[in-house]
């Protein structure tokens, strides 16, 4: 595919992954977000989170076994990107609505620059956080994969790729599949027993993964093979 | 001892209630009543389609009331599915005419009673309470019903009743989505007997002056406004006492998670969220966060009734 197809297509595929960042915003615009909007927030941006780091990771497969779409590669930045931006979206929700920060006593007090009162409106929040992060292996493993794609964003442009080296920065970026595991893990530790909502994602994962895995195996097989021979 | 003696009503001698409204609208109709004598009639029979209520005693006050249309679209029902705002889409398919309520377990005589003796038997008040959901959420609704206790009375238990087990509705006809709800049985809850007679537990049949919509748990249902939402138990078929706690749903399902008693209490966490404080849902549209009092603010009525137990062991 040429290059300017590409950028084209970027600028179609960008505007896109936008989407359900923009309906979630006009439904909060318009009051529209169900009776506990937090709850809300908090499942649609780890949904999207989610689907856009699977989409990511369905890169490499498609590529592979699919010679025609090889161009498709050109879109798994953009598309990581995307899951850290909307995993973002979810770590702050729990940060700034969850936790159970007075906002509107923050935001009037940001408004009355009193910053001393600011301290005092977020002690409950933090304390909350930090129980949670203490005690509950959903907030753990929601963490791990957050701050691996932060890791992953961070080190995304391409002149961090020069300076780290390919051979490092592949082995920094193999860091997603650990991504993806945690947020499905993170998923099923904090739905209730029995709901098997996770259970899409986790084979989407699994699939994934697993062709990896097979390919992996098949490798190395060849490889014996040939030294054999 | 007070016993039920409205004899059941046939259902076939019901007159359907969209049949009684246009047949009325009719006879205004034909007679020539003008249009504001249509409005008044119009008036009537919505004030007819509303529970006769009378202020109740134990009413909860100062609090913002959760607007109508959260309380009925944000509902845990799962016998209809099991994201929130499924039951209000789905529960259409309930059927709660005929209805009936069967007692058995350790009573006098088992009994069945019809779902409209039970509403006309004592006068329905309104009680406003604080519903606290053990997801961190709560509400405040303005419930119809009369005491528990006034029922259990009816019941005629005996004195070997140490608890009483309350029986959902369990039908594949009518809750297509049960089989996705993780429930292998009817939905189960039950009480210690001296809990399910104290004065604020309510046996409820309508909310802001309405009858019970099917998402709420309609045609009856307990409310139990110390204990996290899941104790109240929805579209009540069978009422057993027993001389052992029964086993209860959720806390089959995952007993570190939901203990038989589940009284509100900020000091026990969830394993996965903290109970010190909860989203009020109310007509606010940015919820508030609030911290979550013992008992769910009902101590000084419910308190005693655990004097001397370890709440922690007791969750």
């Amino acid at each position: 595919m040429k290059q300017r197809t590409i950028a084209a297509l970027k600028c179609v595929v960008f505007p896109v992954c936008l989407v359900p960042a923009g309906l979630l915003l006009r439904r909060g615009l318009a009051q529209d977000l169900g009776a506990d909007p937090v709850a809300e927030i908090t499942h649609v941006t780890g949904r999207w989170a989610l689907y856009m780091l699977l989409a990511a990771l369905a890169v490499t497969p498609v590529r592979r076994l699919w010679s025609g779409l090889a161009w498709v590669g050109r879109f798994r930045r953009m598309l990581g990107l995307f899951a850290f931006f909307y995993a973002t979206l979810h770590l702050l929700t729990y940060v700034l609505l969850f936790s159970g920060l007075d906002v509107p006593g923050a935001w009037a007090a940001v408004g009355g620059r009193e910053w001393h009162l600011l301290g005092q409106i977020w002690a409950p929040a933090i304390a909350t956080m930090k129980d949670d992060v203490v005690k509950r292996r959903f907030i753990w493993a929601g963490l791990t994969a957050w701050t691996l794609l932060a890791a992953l964003a961070a080190t995304s442009p391409v002149v961090v790729l020069r300076w780290m080296g390919g051979k490092n920065w592949r082995r920094l970026h193999w860091g997603v599949y650990t991504a993806g595991v945690a947020a499905v893990v993170h998923f099923w530790w904090l739905v209730k027993p029995g709901v098997l909502r996770p259970m899409r994602p986790t084979l989407v994962l699994a699939i994934l993964l697993g062709a990896r895995v097979v390919w992996w195996a098949r490798a190395r097989w060849a490889e014996r093979q040939r030294q054999a021979a | 001892m007070a016993r039920f003696r409205v004899p059941p009503i046939p259902a076939a001698e019901i007159t359907p209630k969209d049949v009684f409204l246009s047949s009325r609208r009719r006879f205004l109709a034909a007679a020539g009543v003008g249009a504001a004598g249509l409005a008044a009639g119009a008036e009537r029979l919505l004030a007819e389609e509303k529970l006769k209520t009378v202020p109740g005693k134990l009413t909860t006050t100062g609090e913002t009331l959760t607007p109508l249309g959260k309380a009925t679209t944000y509902n845990n029902f799962y016998e209809f599915g099991t994201q929130k705002d499924m039951p209000a889409r789905t529960a259409h398919t309930l059927r709660t005419r005929p209805w009936t309520v069967a007692v058995e377990g350790l009573v006098k005589k088992p009994q069945v009673f019809d779902v409209d003796a039970i509403l006309r038997y004592r006068p329905i008040e309104e009680r406003v309470y604080r519903h606290r959901c053990v997801e961190a959420w709560s509400m405040v609704v303005p419930w119809d019903g009369y005491s528990l206790s006034e029922f259990i009375n009816a019941c005629n238990p005996l004195p070997s009743a140490k608890y009483v087990q309350f029986l959902s509705l369990r039908d594949e006809k009518q809750m297509p989505l049960v089989g996705e709800s993780g429930f292998t049985s009817a939905y189960s809850e039950g009480l210690r007997m001296d809990e399910a007679m104290n004065p604020l537990a309510l046996l409820c049949v309508g909310l802001y002056g309405e009858a019970l919509p099917n998402q709420n748990g309609a045609p009856v249902r307990v409310v139990l406004p110390w204990k996290y939402g899941f104790k109240s138990a929805k579209s009540i078929v069978k009422v057993r006492f027993l001389a052992s706690a029964p086993p209860t749903t959720w806390n089959l399902m995952a007993p570190n998670e939901y203990g038989f008693y589940s009284n509100v209490n900020p000091t026990v966490d969830h394993p996965r969220w903290t109970q010190r404080q909860e989203r009020r849902l109310d007509s606010s549209f940015f919820p508030r966060t609030i911290a979550t009092r013992p008992f769910n603010g009902y101590a000084d009525l419910v308190a005693g009734m655990y004097a001397g137990m370890d709440l922690r062991k007791n969750f």
